[in-house]
């Protein structure tokens, strides 16, 4: 640690190294942004019309019985005690037990999250694979048929219900031709065939050798996948059709052609260059976005993720699986950002 | 490039094929189901309270008497071989089997009755109200119910007939379970509540295999059920929240049973190849009831005229088509004691006529909460239509199934759309919550139509459904429900509409599955695939 002489009044502190300074900065920032957005929550599920006993105890329950565990979920204390008590468990990795299926919350996201990374990494995945090349030759082939092609894709799927989407997609490639498998994250004689390492079916059967399983859990996964990736290229080669036309416009793009560097150079190592640090945005946002959870995907596809998880926990005030999940999504977001930053600056010299 | 090509073609159509025989029929000694079963909260018997839980408490847990797969509307014997009632009416002498065991192996004893019983009177979870009745309590059910050898003797408060005690005790929660098993897994006296919730310890023709919740439950064949193991090696149960995907599965072979299908999609599946649709009547009833907290629904004049406002036939012939069918008492018919009469019909004149009759000002307006389900809110819309030509405007309130009933329990809805079905299949079960209310106070809560739409029938009501209880002979105790459910036709501010049809698609191979009247009732023992 370096020690600074204060010139003015002789004395001596201490000066923390900036990536120290920047690091409890960062976890301040994060711990706050958690607090208040557990806080928000907390105070909603709170204030809605529902009384989270009665989802427990149903309605016909007598009344000691309701009585019984209204004071088991300690909802007789003020709210500000019930939120501190909540926090005291949070900070001991205690998330409560979820209401809806008398489990640990814990349990219930660790069995449900897996499920959600799962899918929201091979459709972001698919949204980039194609929609960064199709937004690429759209831009730099403004106005031709690809063009064309790449702004009508991307008006679908802007405007086409994934509910619809997902139901013909269903329909026609797993009703009428067969090429994919049903609802459920593989099939029913597949089942805890392999053993859960990392709650990834394609990753755990990999793992095990076990290629039935991965194929399986392939035909699958692929569909929704593909609907979500769909909907993130969308998003994807629209915002990299627009970075790259506002490149494609500037003046060292000119010079770089008058030079005779070729197209493809100009394209791709120049243009597309500059355009990295305003996609990784892009693309950190839409991952984040799947990895909340995309509840209709997840109802057509009886896949048991954590948007419906969270969803469902929500319309009956079970407010301990709320709260776990907004911790797990909350998270995502702000380690999506920090993953953001730090790209920045292996993309940017400036930012160094 | 064009080698380049060829290759990725030829790569892309092996990919294809690869994966193209994904599915075939399932095995013949599996049943797979697709079912919604995000309903379930816990499957210990002594806290199962939903639809879906109850469905697995009946297939792996059983009771003394029950209501049987094999005829679900006779009450036979079941862990016990028989029964005598003594002269006094005030106790019940069982005689158990001796020839049961548990999953785990370990044999039915009369300790295992008491103990279970005790479990959930002292776990005091949402169903333990039903045990309850009989006047038991943590602290004198040891009395109240002992066994000696292979005998058990249960003793009861309170003046009941025989038929409801038997009743009570083919309720959920007076399933047996294992109490040797359950008290060693005991954690921080929870009376093996955990445990119970990820394994079972009953005697049914099934045990748990797996349970995850929204997701999937198994359960694996008990060869050595004391009525011959089940023909299905395996049932899976896979959820599946959406109907049109469960219709998908279904046509595509990779399930056998799909239950979740809506009228559209019933009506889709006429003429596909080697599907069929089975048609099981409910004892849940639909009915539209008015708070007597609001000034303006207390007038009888109101409760009579809304009664000619429901278009009954064209709401069964049309949207509800399979769904339900027209009822108009709160005892399901197909039952002992059903009053099958349905003396009203969609007249909005004389609903008029009654109203300025009795001197009631229109129109009347008032809001009416439902549960924001595709159906509800297509029956909440059809109500709201055929009541606003006999000058009664409905403003639909939707909500979800949380939101309605804890506005229901706070008495502060106007008129509710809802529908109840029986707790135990006796008809004191729903006269109870129809025709009788202790205590209107606020701070007297009870789980009853009544009470929760702030109605007081009138002395009378009250005490004729406390004789029907009482009745010791059974003929007569059925002719006083009729006479129970013809009154409050006349005379409360309900307006029981319909009764639930449950409409089950499966395989054509598929046989012997039976689907009774509740959630209880649904056996997978004698499934059997031809």
């Amino acid at each position: 640690m370096a020690l600074a002489e204060d010139s003015g009044k002789g004395r001596v502190r201490a000066s923390l190294p900036p990536w120290i300074k920047t690091t409890i900065l960062t976890i301040g920032s994060i711990a706050m942004t958690m607090l208040g957005l557990l806080f928000v929550t907390f105070i909603i599920g709170r204030v809605m019309p529902i009384d989270p006993v009665l989802a427990i105890v149903g309605e016909r329950a007598s009344q000691s019985t309701y009585d019984a565990v209204f004071l088991e979920l300690g909802l007789d204390k003020p709210l500000i005690v019930q939120f501190g008590y909540y926090i005291w468990d949070v900070l001991h990795l205690d998330f409560g037990t979820s209401l809806l299926n008398a489990r640990p919350v814990s349990e219930d996201i660790a069995r449900v999250f897996p499920a959600t990374l799962e899918l929201a990494t091979l459709g972001i995945i698919i949204g980039i694979v194609i929609g960064v090349p199709l937004g690429v030759v759209a831009a730099a082939r403004k106005g031709s048929w690809i063009d064309q092609v790449a702004r009508v894709l991307a008006l679908v799927g802007y405007s086409m219900p994934i509910f619809w989407l997902g139901l013909m997609g269903l329909l026609i490639f797993y009703g009428i031709l067969g090429w994919v498998g049903g609802p459920g994250r593989v099939g029913i004689f597949y089942v805890d065939v392999v053993p859960s390492v990392t709650g990834l079916i394609l990753v755990d059967a990999a793992l095990d050798g076990n290629w039935d399983v991965f194929k399986n859990a392939f035909s699958h996964i692929i569909l929704p996948a593909s609907l979500l990736g769909y909907f993130s290229l969308a998003y994807i080669s629209r915002m990299t059709r627009s970075f790259m036309l506002e490149q494609l416009s500037a003046e060292y793009i000119t010079t770089a052609r008058v030079k005779g560097m070729s197209e493809w150079d100009v394209i791709w190592k120049h243009a597309f260059k500059n355009t990295r640090v305003q996609l990784i945005t892009v693309i950190a946002l839409s991952y984040a976005n799947l990895l909340e959870g995309s509840v209709l995907t997840e109802i057509i596809f009886s896949w048991p993720g954590i948007g419906s998880y969270i969803t469902t926990a929500l319309l009956s005030a079970d407010m301990n699986a709320v709260l776990g999940g907004t911790v797990v999504v909350g998270l995502i977001f702000i380690l999506l950002n920090i993953l953001s930053d730090l790209l920045y600056r292996v993309f940017d010299p400036r930012a160094k | 490039m064009y080698h380049c090509r060829n290759r990725l073609f030829a790569g892309v159509t092996a990919g294809v094929l690869a994966v193209m025989p994904l599915y075939a029929q399932t095995p013949d000694n599996m049943l797979v189901v697709a079912q919604n079963i995000d309903d379930i909260v816990t499957i210990d018997p002594a806290s199962a309270y939903e639809f879906s839980s109850g469905e697995y408490v009946a297939n792996t847990y059983d009771t003394l008497v029950r209501y049987d797969a094999m005829d679900t509307t006779v009450l036979a014997p079941a862990l016990a071989t028989d029964w005598q009632i003594d002269a006094e009416n005030k106790t019940v002498t069982f005689t158990l089997r001796d020839d049961v065991t548990f999953h785990s192996g370990n044999p039915l004893r009369g300790e295992d009755v008491v103990g279970s019983w005790k479990r959930v009177v002292s776990l005091d979870k949402a169903p333990a109200f039903i045990l309850t009745q009989l006047g038991w309590t943590p602290d004198n059910i040891e009395e109240m119910v002992t066994a000696e050898g292979n005998t058990v003797t249960v003793r009861y408060e309170g003046d009941f007939a025989p038929s409801f005690v038997l009743n009570v005790l083919a309720a959920r929660p007076a399933s047996v379970v294992d109490m040797e098993i359950v008290m060693a897994n005991e954690v921080d006296g929870d009376l093996g509540h955990a445990w119970i919730n990820r394994n079972s310890a009953g005697t049914g023709p099934f045990s748990l295999g797996s349970y995850r919740p929204a997701d999937i439950l198994t359960l694996d064949a008990n060869p050595d059920y004391y009525q011959g193991g089940p023909a299905m090696d395996r049932v899976v149960i896979q959820h599946n929240p959406e109907g049109a995907t469960q219709r998908l599965q279904l046509e595509a072979g990779d399930i056998d049973i799909a239950k979740n299908l809506d009228p559209g999609q019933v009506a889709g599946l006429e003429g596909i190849d080697g599907v069929r649709v089975e048609t099981y009547p409910q004892a849940a009833v639909h009915w539209v009831s008015f708070n007597q907290k609001t000034e303006s629904l207390t007038d009888p004049a109101v409760w009579e005229a809304a009664r000619y406002l429901v278009d009954y036939e064209g709401m069964a012939d049309g949207m509800l088509k399979g769904q339900m069918k027209v009822h108009q008492a709160f005892w399901p018919d197909g039952f002992p004691g059903a009053l099958t009469d349905t003396p009203f019909g969609f007249d909005p004149e004389k609903a008029k006529q009654i109203l300025a009759d009795a001197g009631v000002e229109t129109p009347i307006n008032v809001t009416m909460d439902v549960i924001s389900a595709p159906t509800f809110v297509e029956m909440a819309q059809a109500l709201q239509a055929s009541f606003a030509q006999g000058g009664i405007n409905l403003e639909i309130v939707p909500g979800t199934g949380a939101q309605v009933i804890t506005k229901y329990r706070a008495r502060t809805h106007e008129a509710m759309m809802l529908y109840w079905g029986p707790d135990f299949m006796d008809p004191h079960s729903n006269a109870k919550a129809f025709a009788f209310n202790a205590d209107n106070s606020d701070d007297k809560y009870a789980s009853t139509t009544t009470w929760r739409n702030a109605w007081m029938p009138p002395a009378e009501l009250n005490e004729k459904t406390m004789a029907a209880l009482a009745e010791q002979d059974a003929d007569t105790r059925l002719e006083m429900y009729l006479e129970l459910q013809r009154a409050t036709q006349a005379e409360a501010p309900f307006v029981i509409m319909f009764q639930a049809i449950k409409q089950v698609a499966m395989r054509n191979n598929v046989q012997g599955f039976v689907n009774g009247a509740t959630s209880d009732y649904v056996f997978y023992r004698l499934v059997e695939k031809e």
